[in-house]
């Protein structure tokens, strides 16, 4: 069953069309990996998702669980089970990771019309998943992202996905500035998600990344369109020949 | 108070004000002379307005237009609405000191536990003994009229060397609607002291009513004293507060105010830093919302040398509401050495909201690092996007961003029980907001 679907996805920001009729399905339990050029869209797709604010769709649409997405809130999406893990984590200093933690979790929970968690629960959980991370307990008392490093913010964004455990879960470029054992440890942290129920778009330039987190499905972006497909085996071929074929293409 | 010549005209009216009250208040001949000086003085200045150069930002005749009479004294029904609103608002294991419209309330005061630990009279027992704690070296319309019309207020002092374990807390309660209370207090720190002062102000069922309240406060050397005031008032209320502070050699003195309440609010302080090698933190946040006004006016006098001054002034402004900031640091021309700062940053919450900021600097001396700085803003959008994005609605989101930002000043008070109770109230505020 169809998870996700963008349908002929325009888009622009500031007045410049970035998506130029954008299409892309993602079934239950699948993982997909999405390469493509810089500035070819694929953090516009990710944000537009998600529904970050700045972002006009001009045509299209997006549906997730059969519903209209654009038609929701940002809280409204993380509710219902659509997870963002972003390129660029921002700080938010003064804000307790673990306040922020409980706060999201319960959140999300209330709008779901689920009981939200008690403290001893929510703490064990906390434990659990930031152990499994490698993610030291001390970490969590300081302000959000504050002074992680890059390989620390990018594993505090996995421990959110073990912990909110959402349906679809986005990795922008997740493998950015992750040296190679932290790299190890947060996609083991990824591959523990994995389940029939939950499906993932990777976004990445790098094979490498796609050794440790095996898609079903590879597409290939280039201004503003997913200009091939293919399976796992098409992340090899562009490793060794480039995007130089799929420019003209778009 | 009789209310057709009070409309006939403003002159009239306010000479009213102080006849009708005269026999009420506590004072023998030499403080009736004090008082009638301090009258005439407000009588001659009247409502500061917006072209007294201190006042220019509020504008007391715009905003407020006249005087109300003074609250009778409370009746049993306002006794038990006060006791009431201690209970809600008492700091755990404070002393508590209440005055109610005005009126110190022993019965609701933590009188006989504080005996052990610091000396305490009320105003009007002392009056008579001390008429100079109606004198200030200030002096504008709205001290003046304090000084006329002062019921009642403590006057506390702490020994040499007295290590206080908990809080001072006095609170002052408004029970009586459209109706003004004056309190004047004094509190002397000794040398060596170690003090927690804390100032609450708080309805208890009172609409539309008038607080004038003016403090003085002196530091002995090498004390080191945490002085917070919670102004926490009435939506609809007006609050006229003002602060003498003249701190020794080598105290710590950290000041912290936060404005929750009040259609209009003023703090005004005037800290002299009048001993060698002391430390002032002072530190405002002001949490407007609706059409509330709230000016913080803080004049820091570095009258001798080597002594450090902080002052950061933090708004949160919401809605149509109106943030004013007025910082002055005075270095006399002993003061060499002097480090004196000061930090302005508000928060807009929305575009209506208004903020004003004027520092200044008077400096007199050669080798001093002095200066000021302010920045002024919305909420940061990709915060607000990450912490939506994670399933927080749009109002719970902006209450953790501006839990963080209003943080960072309670973070300085030092007692845990006292930091937690300001939370509390910063919390009940952003509550109103959803
Ligand atoms: N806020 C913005 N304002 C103007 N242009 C933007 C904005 N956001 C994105 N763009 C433009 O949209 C295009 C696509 O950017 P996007 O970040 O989606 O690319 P990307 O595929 O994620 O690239 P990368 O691989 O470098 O992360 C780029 O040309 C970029 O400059
Ligand atoms: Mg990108």
């Amino acid at each position: 069953m169809a998870l996700l679907e963008v349908k002929d996805l325009k888009v622009r920001v500031e007045e410049r069309e970035i998506l130029h009729g954008l299409t892309l399905t993602v079934n239950e339990g699948e993982i997909h990996a999405i390469m493509g050029p810089n500035g070819s869209g694929k953090s516009t797709l990710s944000h537009v998702i998600a529904g970050k604010p700045g972002y006009e769709v001009t045509d299209g649409q997006i549906l997730f669980k059969g519903e209209d997405l654009l038609e929701m809130s940002p809280d409204e999406r993380a509710a219902k089970g659509v997870f963002l893990a972003f390129q660029y984590p921002v700080e938010i200093p003064g804000v307790a990771t673990m306040n922020f933690l409980r706060t999201a979790l319960n959140a999300q929970r209330k709008a779901r019309g689920e009981d939200e968690y008690s403290t001893p629960d929510f703490l064990k959980k906390v434990r659990e998943v930031s152990k499994s991370l490698n993610i030291p307990q001390d970490m969590l008392k300081r302000g959000v992202n504050v002074g992680f490093s890059g390989g620390e913010k990018k594993r505090n964004e996995v421990l959110q996905m073990a912990l909110f455990e959402p349906s679809l879960c986005i990795l922008d470029e997740m493998d950015s500035g992750l040296d190679i054992d932290a790299l190890r440890i947060a996609a083991d942290g990824v591959n523990a998600l994995r389940s029939p129920k939950r499906s993932m778009v990777v976004i990445t330039h790098y094979q490498r990344l796609l050794n440790y987190i095996v898609p079903d499905v590879v597409h290939v972006m280039s201004k503003g369109r997913v200009v091939k497909s293919g399976g796992k085996e098409l992340a090899l071929e562009l490793e060794a020949s480039g995007y130089a074929q799929f420019e003209d293409a778009a | 108070m009789n209310v057709a010549v009070a409309k006939t005209g403003k002159g009239r009216a306010v000479s009213d004000l102080f006849t009708s009250a005269e026999g009420r208040l506590p004072g023998s001949s030499g403080v009736t002379a004090v008082r009638r000086e301090a009258f005439e003085t407000y009588e001659r200045l009247g409502l500061p307005h917006r072209r007294i150069e201190e006042w220019k930002y509020t504008d007391l005749r715009a905003l407020v237009g006249e005087v109300l009479p003074l609250a009778a004294a409370p009746d049993a029904a306002a006794l038990k609405r006060a006791a009431e609103a201690v209970k809600a608002h008492a700091i755990s294991g404070a002393r508590k000191l209440v005055l109610v419209d005005g009126a110190f309330v022993a019965d609701l005061s933590d009188v006989k536990a504080l005996a052990a630990e610091a000396g305490f009279r009320t105003l009007r027992e002392t009056l008579d003994k001390d008429a100079g704690l109606l004198k200030t070296a200030t002096v504008d319309a709205m001290i003046a009229l304090n000084a006329a019309m002062a019921t009642d207020g403590v006057v506390l002092s702490i020994a040499d060397g007295a290590q206080l374990s908990a809080p001072i807390q006095i609170i002052h309660i408004a029970t009586a609607a459209s109706a003004s209370a004056f309190s004047r207090s004094k509190v002397t720190i000794g040398k060596g002291a170690r003090a927690t002062i804390v100032e609450t102000f708080v309805a208890a069922g009172a609409a539309a009513y008038q607080i004038n309240d003016a403090v003085l406060v002196s530091v002995g050397d090498g004390a080191d004293v945490a002085h917070i005031r919670l102004m926490d008032d009435a939506p609809d209320a007006v609050n006229v507060s003002s602060q003498f502070v003249t701190i020794g050699a080598n105290v710590k003195y950290n000041f912290f105010n936060m404005t929750t309440g009040a259609a209009v609010s003023r703090l005004q302080g005037f800290i002299t830093l009048a001993g060698e090698g002391s430390e002032l933190s002072a530190n405002g946040v002001n949490l407007l919302q609706k059409t509330e006004h709230g000016d913080t006016t803080l004049v820091v006098d570095h009258a001798v040398p080597n002594c450090v001054s902080r002052e950061v002034f933090r708004a949160v402004i919401d809605d149509r509401a109106h943030s004013v900031f007025q910082g002055r640091i005075i270095v006399r021309p002993d003061a060499q050495k002097t480090d004196g700062k000061m930090m302005t940053r508000a928060l807009l919450l929305s575009d209506e909201a208004e903020a004003d900021n004027k520092p200044e600097l008077e400096i007199f001396a050669d080798d001093v690092s002095c200066g000021h700085g302010a920045t002024a803003g919305a909420l940061d959008d990709s915060l607000l996007f990450y912490l939506k994005a994670r399933g927080l609605p749009e109002k719970q989101a902006q209450a953790l961003l501006i839990q963080a930002f209003v943080g960072e000043a309670i973070e300085q008070i030092a007692d845990d029980g006292l930091r937690e109770h300001v939370i509390g109230i910063a919390e009940r505020w952003l509550e109103r907001r959803q």
